[in-house]
């Protein structure tokens, strides 16, 4: 039995009650801000992580900061949990809906309110799409670094409940580095402003907190973010390897010289084969690729990139390609970013991980995941942000196969497991979400995270905001406060956690 | 708030061992505040046991490192036990493959440095007084420098920590990697709390490789607006600094210091484009420039030393508001900022009453275009006249809360954060 907050403290069926209320969310966001007929509920059942499927009692679309304030107002009086939903590209099941639970769509709170270049900010709703904000300054020479490879539909309300990263943040940071300042709905509909436009702020750093949260400590209605000047070179090279162990000891020694390049890609031949067959990226057929971007003033690109290229040379590169044009820089990242979707061409379902390991331990990780591939006969094709070590291991499978679909989420999980053991992380930029809640508990002690869920406690006493994700259990927040013990339904054998 | 009793020594001394506890001097006291004893705990997990005695007995905990910034903040509503990290002194790990280190607390930054330097790396950060303040100390406060241009502030290069809770609790988080997002970024909320949400017992940061090269250069001009308008030009130009500072003071001096890094031919061409940027500003002497933010702190125990946060296109507006409300009030002041909007100001004042006038004013100056202003060094009886925090904000109560849920019985730093938290 899956131990449910919610309906332990609400004997009656959450469906029933938001049943009951529908008028007032009607009454709240308008007949066509309320979605509740099933056909329709179904497009909102899972995020971009499918194999996960909940059917939301209802789904309601604010267009201001004052209807999420009702909303959330009335779900803390009915005590009805609510998940909040940019454009559902979530790879963690981040934004699944909850059992008897609404759905918060931000999809309609999608302006951008203000454009401050000579301060290089910019205000904008969570609806708003990551790629717009870029938009909205281009013209100015500024650009918003985060680059998700989603970044042309997902949202920056759903960047920040996930802190995304992405292939440049290696040189510029992710999107904690870029947020200054949220308006933030608290569960029980109360107003705080966190951060703000200057830098500084006295007090805690309840921004920073609340960037990657995930959505479990209330929802954002406006968000300043920071843009950067655009660079005035970017130079893009590409190398084959024979292997992904000359091409990660090349990665090693261009960050050993005192380079830090916008982004470090690696490939292998699988996820080569998969990008050749989807976008013809004319990728060389080599065991490791290498895609290393150098940006910054001329002078110093080029003399960067000349070193660059020596160590690549000295790590066995048989082919080293400088994009010439900006066109031929789109094409060498094109095969890259597609890369995911491309797997689908060799097989008919994969999994993707997100496990980061201390860039060291890529030798050594590669060929334990290349052990246990051949150990359970199963293809793994990587992907990774070879400069900060975040892998992006494909595991392909066909679910008609029976037995297969078991066979690769316990490869999958092995995976993280040895990111963990090599002293790394279960996820890198992809969110815990539903999916890695009970791994975190192979990469934190019950100390650690039952500190956390103090800090959740603070901001959501009563666990409305998207409650049962991130941690593998809850924590009642009336419990006195102390070092970590069992909760009392467990030690009771009520409850049985996962 | 629990009953006070008298601080159980013995049982302190259980946990750390008798030559690690001793009665408190004077010169340990926390804003006029005296502490009875000085307890330095040689492992997180004694740092653990003491807390959660003291939790126990109601006392009150000072955290402290090298001491350097103590005076920060509220004075302490009690003092009962400084806590110092001055045994947990080590750099644990210098992962310099991966571009990490793991640091105990109470280590200096400059201690960190020489090691990291043997590999060529630094912790890309210019705190104030590296020989004396301690990784745990800079955390605290959030201090960071002119270097923050380039490489963000703590908040951005700490990537892990581990806290002891007034409990006793010893918890992590973040990791040993850039790149992680599993869990609550607790990391940034520690940075800068004050010590009033746990003991910092060690940190992780993400490293840089020291520079090629570094090239500074400095420019004068008869008035500060027109080196904010070149501060300005350069921070939408392409050029790669890694640190722009203006200076001025009441004596009408205006300097604005910038500094690259990189390779040879990059410095040269930057430099070019940097110089035919210039218009009216000249070139002067840039020796020492970078020492000028602690050269505020060295000029007399009596000034008022404080902190703002301004939008990078107010410095002009917040200096001359300054320089209105100083003139006014016959104070003297000398203002060291950078040009992404943040500085320090020191201000000297014929009374109390007159500094209260100029703070007030570039406060409400500062506020009102959604800027802060903190006040960092003062006498104790300014403290009682003027808060130095300013005002919290709408998040006030959303901090208690998360203070409530990590140190429910105020065992840490009582009273001397926002709001008296």
């Amino acid at each position: 039995m899956r131990y449910n907050l919610t309906s332990m403290r609400q004997p009656q069926d959450g469906a029933t009650v938001v049943a009951r209320i529908l008028g007032q969310f009607r009454e709240i966001v308008g007949e066509d801000g309320l979605i509740s007929q099933p056909e329709q509920l179904h497009t909102y059942e899972c995020d971009g992580l499918t194999n996960f499927r909940v059917l939301p009692a209802a789904v309601l679309l604010p267009t201001s900061t004052e209807q999420v304030q009702a909303i959330l107002r009335l779900c803390h009086k009915e005590k009805i949990p609510f998940v909040a939903r940019g454009s559902g590209t979530g790879l963690s099941g981040g934004a699944l809906p909850v059992e008897g639970g609404v759905v918060i769509s931000l999809a309609r709170m999608n302006r951008i309110l203000e454009v401050d270049i000579p301060n290089a900010r910019v205000v904008v709703e969570p609806g708003v799409i990551n790629l717009s904000v870029t938009g909205a300054v281009a013209a100015n020479g500024y650009f918003y670094a985060p680059d998700p490879s989603s970044q042309q539909v997902c949202s920056i309300g759903g960047n920040v409940a996930e802190n995304s990263g992405g292939a440049h943040c290696l040189k510029y940071g992710f999107t904690t580095t870029h947020v200054l300042g949220l308006e933030v709905v608290l569960p029980d509909g109360s107003l705080v402003h966190l951060g703000g436009r200057t830098l500084d702020h006295p007090g805690y750093d309840l921004c920073g907190v609340f960037v990657g949260s995930e959505g479990t400590l209330g929802i954002a209605t406006k968000i300043i973010l920071r843009v950067v000047k655009r660079p005035e070179v970017v130079q893009t090279l590409l190398a084959a390897f024979h292997t992904t162990n000359e091409a990660g000891a090349a990665v090693s020694g261009i960050i050993a010289a005192g380079v830090l390049p916008a982004a470090i890609e690696m490939m292998d031949n699988l996820a080569i084969q998969a990008a050749e067959a989807a976008v013809h990226a004319n990728y060389p057929n080599c065991g490791g690729l290498l895609l290393v971007e150098l940006d910054g003033p001329g002078a110093e690109v080029e003399s960067l990139m000349a070193r660059v290229k020596e160590i690549c040379t000295s790590c066995a590169a048989w082919e080293i390609r400088l994009a010439q044009s900006d066109e031929e820089r789109a094409v060498f990242w094109k095969g890259r970013k597609a890369a995911f979707a491309a797997v689908g061409r060799i097989s008919p379902n994969y999994i993707v991980q997100d496990g980061v390991i201390p860039r060291t331990a890529l030798p050594q990780v590669m060929s334990e995941i290349e052990r246990l591939s051949a150990e359970c006969g199963l293809r793994v094709a990587n992907v990774f942000h070879a400069g900060d070590g975040n892998l992006h291991p494909l595991v392909l499978y066909d679910r008609s196969i029976e037995g297969q679909e078991h066979k690769a989420e316990k490869l999958a999980a092995r995976i993280l497991e040895l990111c963990v053991e090599a002293g790394g992380s279960i996820t890198g930029e992809h969110g815990v979400g539903e999916e890695k809640k009970s791994f975190m508990s192979v990469m934190f002690a019950e100390p650690d995270l039952d500190t956390m869920q103090r800090v959740r406690c603070a901001f959501d006493p009563e666990q409305l905001s998207n409650p049962s994700k991130v941690f593998p259990r809850p924590r009642l927040c009336a419990e006195k406060t102390g070092p970590y013990e069992p909760h009392p339904l467990e030690t009771a054998g009520v409850a049985q956690f996962f | 708030m629990k009953q006070m009793t008298a601080p159980p020594k013995e049982e302190i001394a259980a946990i750390v061992a008798a030559e690690n506890i001793r009665q408190a001097a004077q010169a340990d006291e926390v804003d006029g505040v005296s502490p009875a004893y000085i307890v330095e705990p040689g492992t997180p997990a004694e740092i653990g046991k003491v807390l959660a005695c003291a939790g126990r007995a109601g006392l009150a905990v000072i955290p402290r490192g090298g001491g350097t910034k103590i005076g920060w903040g509220n004075p302490p509503r009690r003092a009962d036990l400084v806590l110092s990290t001055a045994r947990l002194n080590r750099v644990l790990e210098h992962a310099w493959g991966d571009m990490t280190a793991t640091v105990e607390a109470g280590c200096t930054v400059a201690q960190l440095q020489r090691t990291l330097a043997e590999h060529g790396q630094r912790l890309a950060l210019d705190a104030l007084w590296p020989e004396r303040a301690t990784i745990g100390g800079i955390l605290a406060t959030n201090d960071s420098g002119a270097l923050r241009a380039r490489f963000g502030s703590l908040r951005d290069l700490i990537i892990g920590v581990t806290v002891a809770l007034a409990d006793g609790t010893l918890a992590k988080s973040g990791g040993k990697v850039v790149k992680n997002v599993a869990g609550y970024d607790l990391p940034k909320l520690m940075t800068g709390s004050l010590g009033t949400l746990g003991v910092i017992t060690d940190a992780v940061f993400r490293l840089h490789p020291l520079p090629h090269e570094t090239r500074s250069r400095s420019f004068t001009a008869p008035s500060f607006e027109t080196l904010c308008a070149l501060a300005d030009r350069v921070r939408d130009s392409r050029l790669a600094y890694s640190r722009v500072q203006l200076r001025a003071d009441s004596g009408g001096r205006a300097l604005l210091d910038a500094a690259f890094e990189g390779t040879r031919a990059g410095l040269d061409a930057q430099e070019k484009q940097l110089l035919s940027m210039a218009g009216k500003a000249e070139l002067t002497d840039s020796s020492e420039c970078w020492n000028a933010r602690e050269g505020l702190w060295q000029e007399g125990d009596s000034k008022v030393i404080a902190s703002f946060g301004v939008l990078p296109t107010e410095l002009a507006g917040f200096c001359a508001a300054l320089e209105k409300a100083a003139a006014g009030a016959s104070a003297s002041w000398k203002l060291v900022a950078q040009a992404i909007g943040v500085g320090q100001v020191s201000l000297a004042a014929p009374s109390e009453d007159a500094l209260l006038a100029v703070l007030g004013s570039v406060r409400t100056h500062a506020a009102a275009r959604g800027g802060t202003l903190v006040v960092l060094r003062c006498s104790r009886s300014f403290k009682s006249r003027f808060s130095v925090w300013g005002p919290p904000g709408d998040s006030l109560q959303l901090m208690r809360h998360v203070k409530a849920q990590l140190d429910p019985d105020a065992v840490l730093n009582p009273g001397r954060f926002v709001g008296g938290i």
